[in-house]
């Protein structure tokens, strides 16, 4: 399978009035073809702003410093933000669908409007088609009787419905990568799984691949093939999904699937990751996590900032300088 | 388990409450439907033991939570806490109620109040409960919630948006201490809250329970089962406004009884490739129908897998299938 989107060294600063936020500060990751990729971190670790610059989402004041976004073999960083090339691929070759599908539709507009919009746009159809195609897509992702519903306004349908709308404007042009921006996080359980169910049909059907960006470890261990953790603006561990679930290497990832009570394992005690998140104005030279790792050693003190460096396993990457699996007091519930 | 000398005695006994919420038309205000948010409600709950209530957004939990808190008053049924039916109070009588009572809200955000800082939004309900005998008295009570849910005490003059998410839901929880209630109600309280920092807002309430004068006892509502799971002595789980299953945590997810509750489990995605890779999935069809229109009979035979035409007809009683397991399914 062929790669299809490369991102190398990305830095994406925003400059606020205590300083400047590194919100994304050289992450490199890449999809390949027909692949579904997670992305996983706490709020405000980078991700969602990661996936905005893939897109040249970006405003002020928050600005792209560095980096290449290899697509096609084209680096779309060289593209103007509002030029005709990244019009074409925003929404046509690379699609997004955000959060909250209660805000990200537009309320004065019909189903209808929004879905065409982009089919005009990217497809050149005409009103006509681009309606027929809308009323397809919707019917696709499993709106019943789409006919009559293609005419209503976002209010009259339920967050589950808005989200499947999105995706279906996420699909609509066939687009090559569907970034998925914490799709399920605002919907509940039995939706959330219909959800992840109809996206992942969604692009087997039309061959594209998805990247799942969410902070539940649970969603990606089920859909994803290759995960990247993040954290404080940088990936701290990148691997295949079962790798990393079975064989976590970094302290953060460890953390993280400690700290979450699980259905399948007896109430034992949580053990959470002491601390909080760093501020991103006031960044460490050393490892960002360093105040709240446990396993941290002399050389986390006075190193600076660890590089991915690769562990056993395919492709499995940490940005530590201890190895866990020479630790001993380690605990991984299982 | 450590439960007190009072082994049998009922802290709270909810019977068949119900709450629903008139929708009005014109100018007149005509009432025109009901919303039954809460239909016919029953459980009990033993001192010291944490009830979780599940369920999917709309199905009535926090209302729930909110008419036992006497927030609103209920259409129907008793609500006897601690030997005494508070359903029917006039609303000056219920001060001393509520000082047995705490809740702690959901949204660390919007339930502080912005104006106030950190020590007077804990320190309020000792002055409204006239609890304290003066300044000192009060400072020093203060101080020693701030410890107890572990923020330092040099930060009770900062004001809540100098806090962190986590930091306001420990503030929260100092407020809810505060008047050191027998019975916490939790609605949602880790459900707005990052993933690391969940598990220690989590650990600090079941660390509290037995840390203060008295045992505590919790009403945990959440959406998520395996946060409620972790956390409960027994789970009540929801659908529409019913109660459909209440039992053990480790009997729910071992032999789950309710179809609903089936779904719900097999929804909850586990953080382990290799157990996803092989567990069976059952998807829901359609959504949760409008509380405004509940469906006749079984408000979950329109999306149940095993629904018989009995099902649209008869509505199902919560009963006891051993060892106080309850469903209300006509089918199991």
């Amino acid at each position: 399978m062929g790669r299809l989107l490369e991102v190398k060294d990305l830095k994406t600063y925003f400059k606020t009035d205590d300083g400047i936020v590194k919100a994304v500060d050289g992450v490199s990751f890449y999809i390949d073809e027909q692949e579904i990729v997670g992305v996983v971190g706490e709020s405000g670790c980078g991700k969602t702003v990661t996936q905005l610059s893939v897109m040249q989402l970006i405003n002020r004041p928050g600005r792209i410093v560095g980096g290449e976004i290899i697509f096609e073999g084209k680096n779309l960083l060289e593209y103007e933000q509002h030029g005709p090339e990244m019009r074409s691929i925003r929404g046509g070759k690379i699609a997004m669908i955000f959060q909250e599908p209660m805000t990200s539709l537009n309320p004065v507009l019909t189903l209808n409007q929004q879905i065409s919009e982009s089919l005009m746009l990217h497809l050149k159809m005409s009103k006509e088609e681009a309606r027929k195609r809308a009323i397809e897509l919707l019917g696709l992702v499993g709106i019943p009787s789409p006919e009559e519903r293609i005419d209503d306004y976002p209010h009259q349908f339920s967050g589950g419905m808005r989200q499947r709308v999105m995706i279906a404007m996420g699909m609509a042009c066939n687009p090559k990568i569907l970034i998925a921006d914490e799709p399920t996080t605002a919907l509940d359980v039995t939706t959330q799984a219909q959800l992840l169910e109809l996206m992942k049909s969604m692009v087997e059907q039309f061959k594209s691949s998805l990247v799942i960006v969410t902070h539940n470890l649970g969603v990606v261990a089920r859909y994803a093939q290759r995960i990247y953790i993040m954290y404080a603006g940088k990936v701290v561990e990148e691997g295949k999904c079962k790798d990393i679930f079975k064989n976590p290497r970094h302290p953060y990832t460890v953390g993280l699937l400690n700290s979450v009570p699980r259905l399948d394992v007896e109430g034992e005690r949580l053990i959470p990751i002491e601390g909080l998140p760093p501020n991103l104005t006031q960044m460490p030279p050393t490892c960002a996590f360093l105040p709240r790792c446990p396993y941290a050693t002399e050389q986390c003190r006075t190193q600076p900032m660890p590089e991915l460096r690769p562990v056993e396993g395919e492709g499995h990457k940490i940005r530590c300088y201890v190895d866990i699996a020479e630790v001993d007091n380690v605990t991984v519930k299982k | 388990m450590s439960q007190s000398k009072n082994n049998n005695e009922y802290l709270l006994e909810v019977k068949d409450l119900k709450m629903y919420f008139p929708v009005t038309r014109g100018l007149l205000r005509r009432k025109v439907a009901d919303v039954k948010a809460v239909d016919g409600v029953s459980f009990s709950l033993k001192k010291g033991e944490t009830l979780g209530l599940v369920g999917e957004s709309g199905c009535g939990k926090t209302t729930v939570g909110r008419t036992i808190n006497r927030l609103y008053k209920p259409t129907a049924g008793e609500i006897i806490f601690q030997g005494e039916d508070i359903a029917q109070l006039p609303e000056k009588e219920l001060k001393p109620v509520r000082r047995e009572m705490a809740m702690i809200f959901q949204d660390p955000y919007s339930s502080l109040d912005p104006r106030q800082s950190a020590g007077n939004i804990v320190g309020e309900p000792l002055i409204v409960h006239n609890i304290t005998k003066n300044k000192d008295d009060y400072y020093e009570r203060v101080e020693r919630l701030f410890q107890m849910v572990g923020l330092d005490p040099a930060l009770m003059n900062r004001y809540p948006h100098e806090f962190s998410g986590g930091q306001r839901q420990r503030i929260g929880i100092a407020r809810a201490l505060a008047c050191n209630p027998s019975l916490i109600i939790c609605d949602e309280p880790v459900s707005a809250l990052d993933v690391s920092i969940q598990a220690q807002i989590i650990n600090l309430l079941m660390d509290l329970k037995s840390e203060g004068d008295k045992l505590l006892t919790y009403i945990f509502i959440a959406h998520d089962l395996s946060v409620v799971k972790h956390i409960s002595d027994r789970v009540a789980v929801m659908y529409l406004g019913r109660v459909v299953e209440i039992t053990t945590p480790g009997e729910l997810y071992n032999n789950p009884l309710h179809p609903y509750t089936q779904a719900l489990l097999s929804a909850v995605p586990v953080p382990d490739p290799e157990i996803e890779e092989k567990r069976e999935r059952i998807i829901l069809e359609g959504e949760v129908p409008s509380p405004l229109f509940p469906p006749s009979g079984c408000t979950f035979h329109p999306r149940c897998p095993m629904a018989t035409p009995e099902c649209s007809k008869t509505t199902p009683e919560l009963r006891d299938c051993g060892n106080g397991h309850m469903v209300a399914c006509l089918r199991v």
